[in-house]
């Protein structure tokens, strides 16, 4: 018993020699895919991903720039306890949470929708003419799109001349997140509706034709028909979007927010930000900032869970 | 399917039809008169604007803001920065993501795994704000252009959807290669890539746009006006309402000057989106093929 177990070990050792040796020769022989091919983007990876990530040491730190990270005065906790306690942590919780969700919830269904309705549109002119019009706003930038939000919210802008008011929308709180989620809507919904119009062409012609032949009403296509066609990418595309909620993007709500409206635009991303780079406050900005990402990771592991349990056991 | 007529719809089809109709109609509507409504109103004169909004009066119309941006020196030195930047970025972004997705691409590959993890987990987890920053500034990157253009030039989703393409690629042209004895670099440059053609210009056109339309990193990153990509000089003349000083110096009152400075907000737009527009329907069958390639997991 004894000995049979020492050689089995005594084999495995054996075999894991080899398996090094066979390593180091594929490694020689195929050089060039490590240092031509792969070795750039790792290098790019462990510069500008790794070693930020040890810099989230400054969090538990009084980081101050001229001692750098060895010699800086190592606090702890201290900066998570002070975001965590301080009353503006759950309004930019909240912010954040509310701007995501709710642009999830009112932004993801659109494109479907509209790739319904294209699907629908017998004449193949038409339907390219209003696609050229759903995709045009895709294509300017987010500077350019809050530009034109805040041209057409201003109090002398075309809305408040056409109802013959004197409102002030951007330095509304109340206002500001229904103006971010529809501004998005209006210039992602076209375009996120490609990939879903391309499935749907692609749906099975023999279910279609006899989906017709039986009569079947519109509802009963698209159940039958049109939503197992689209159903995957859907699922896919809702997981990407939900996972993302945390990192909600910065460019489009900083550009959006004014004095005024800060009590909702206020968001952590943007908040990272100010207390960073324009207040100096290394240490707290990057624990909010490594809070934030926890987060995130949580999210994204969690519904990547539920989906796989909803979708038989396939997640992402 | 033949083409079906509307009126051989039920009751129930055709409600549901019309309503449809009707929100999409809307929707197209939303777009298509804020569009004109820019174009129109970046002629009109500044005070007209102001007041009344635009008008189909042509006595009232002026190129007076065309005039003014189109001499401004620094919307051009945005526009010559913001194309440096981005094809540089296009070019090294998409060459290095092009590279790694070979060896990742192969199964035979060894230490694949091991890679595949030291990537992904970037893509859930960074240092964040702050700690990216101070590296930036510990490699004497402060106001240069690279910047701009190193952190984010290795994209992990792009290398994904790069390896899937290649994977799809028959292994016959492999084998025929490494029959002739031909070398990885050889395999790789002389028969892969010419037929990747398709893939190279969906993630080129990305990350182009990507770069073109982004500020932020700019903005962190570059202070000299010398450096500033167009975004920037946007963001001062449409979001803080500053429009460059050579725009609107010569204007004494301050009204005329801040009416102005809202004219001039409408041609700005319509110069600056311009390009991006104009190539759009050039490389349309690449955009929507990308998309396809965006929308299977890698």
């Amino acid at each position: 018993m004894m000995s049979n177990s020492t050689s089995v070990s005594a084999g495995k050792q054996d075999s894991k020699t080899r398996e090094f040796h066979n390593s180091l020769v594929y490694v020689k022989q195929h050089w060039q895919l490590y240092v031509i091919f792969l070795l750039p983007a790792l290098a790019l990876t462990l510069i500008f991903k790794y070693i930020p990530m040890g810099g989230i040491l400054i969090a538990f730190q009084e980081y101050n720039p001229f001692k750098g990270i060895l010699k800086s005065k190592w606090v702890g906790f201290s900066y998570f306890q002070r975001f965590l306690s301080s009353p503006d942590f759950l309004s930019y919780l909240a912010n954040t949470l509310k701007l995501s969700v709710f642009g999830l919830l009112w932004g993801f269904p659109v494109p479907v929708i509209l790739a319904f309705l294209l699907n629908r549109i017998q004449s193949k002119g038409i339907k390219k003419k209003i696609q050229l019009a759903l995709y045009l706003p895709n294509f300017i930038s987010v500077i350019v799109l809050c530009g034109i939000v805040k041209i057409f919210l201003s109090v002398t802008g075309p809305i408040n001349l056409l109802l013959g008011s004197q409102i002030n929308f951007m330095t509304m709180p109340g206002a500001w997140r229904t103006i971010y989620i529809a501004s998005g809507i209006w210039q992602g919904a076209g375009w996120g509706s490609i990939m879903y119009t391309a499935a749907l062409a692609n749906a099975s012609q023999d279910l279609k034709e006899a989906a017709y032949l039986d009569g079947a009403n519109i509802l009963q296509q698209i159940k039958v028909v049109e939503w197992p066609a689209i159903k995957d990418i859907v699922v896919i595309q809702f997981i990407l979007q939900a996972g993302n909620i945390m990192s909600i993007g910065f460019e489009k709500a900083y550009a959006l927010q004014t004095d005024l409206n800060l009590a909702s635009s206020e968001i952590i991303s943007t908040y990272v930000y100010k207390q960073g780079l324009i207040s100096g406050n290394f240490s707290f900005s990057t624990a909010v900032g490594l809070f934030n990402t926890v987060i995130n990771v949580i999210l994204l592991l969690s519904v990547n869970k539920i989906v796989a349990k909803m979708n038989e056991g396939q997640g992402l | 399917m033949d083409k079906k007529k509307f009126s051989s719809y039920g009751i129930q089809d055709k409600m549901l039809l019309l309503t449809g109709y009707t929100l999409l109609g809307l929707f197209v509507l939303a777009i298509v008169i804020p569009v004109i409504y820019i174009i129109v109103a970046s002629f009109i004169d500044p005070v007209t604007l102001q007041n009344k909004g635009i008008t189909f009066d042509f006595s009232k119309w002026t190129l007076t803001a065309y005039e003014r941006v189109a001499t401004n020196a620094q919307i051009w030195i945005g526009f010559k920065n913001a194309v440096v930047y981005s094809i540089v970025f296009t070019v090294v972004s998409v060459g290095i993501t092009l590279l790694c997705a070979y060896p990742m691409s192969r199964v035979d590959f060894r230490g694949r795994k091991f890679f595949n993890v030291i990537f992904m987990i970037t893509m859930f987890f960074g240092g964040g704000l702050v700690p990216t920053y101070l590296l930036i500034g510990n490699l004497g990157l402060l106001d240069s252009m690279w910047a701009v253009i190193l952190p984010g030039a290795f994209s992990v989703w792009n290398m994904t959807i790069a390896r899937t393409y290649y994977r799809g690629i028959p292994a016959e042209l492999r084998e025929a290669a490494d029959v002739d004895g031909a070398d990885e670099l050889v395999y790789y440059f002389k028969i892969l890539l010419p037929v990747c053609t398709p893939i190279i210009a969906v993630l080129a056109l990305w990350q182009f746009v990507a770069m073109w339309n982004s500020y932020f990193d700019a903005m962190i990153y570059l202070n000299s006006s010398a450096k500033q990509p167009l975004q920037l000089v946007l963001r001062a003349i449409l979001i803080q309402s500053k429009p460059e000083p050579g725009m609107v110096s010569d204007i004494q009152s301050t009204a005329q000057r801040a009416q102005l400075a809202e004219l001039l907000k409408y041609a700005t737009i319509i110069i600056s989106s311009l390009p991006l527009l104009v190539m759009y329907p050039f490389f349309q069958k690449y955009f929507d093929s990308g998309i396809m390639a965006g929308s299977v997991k890698g």
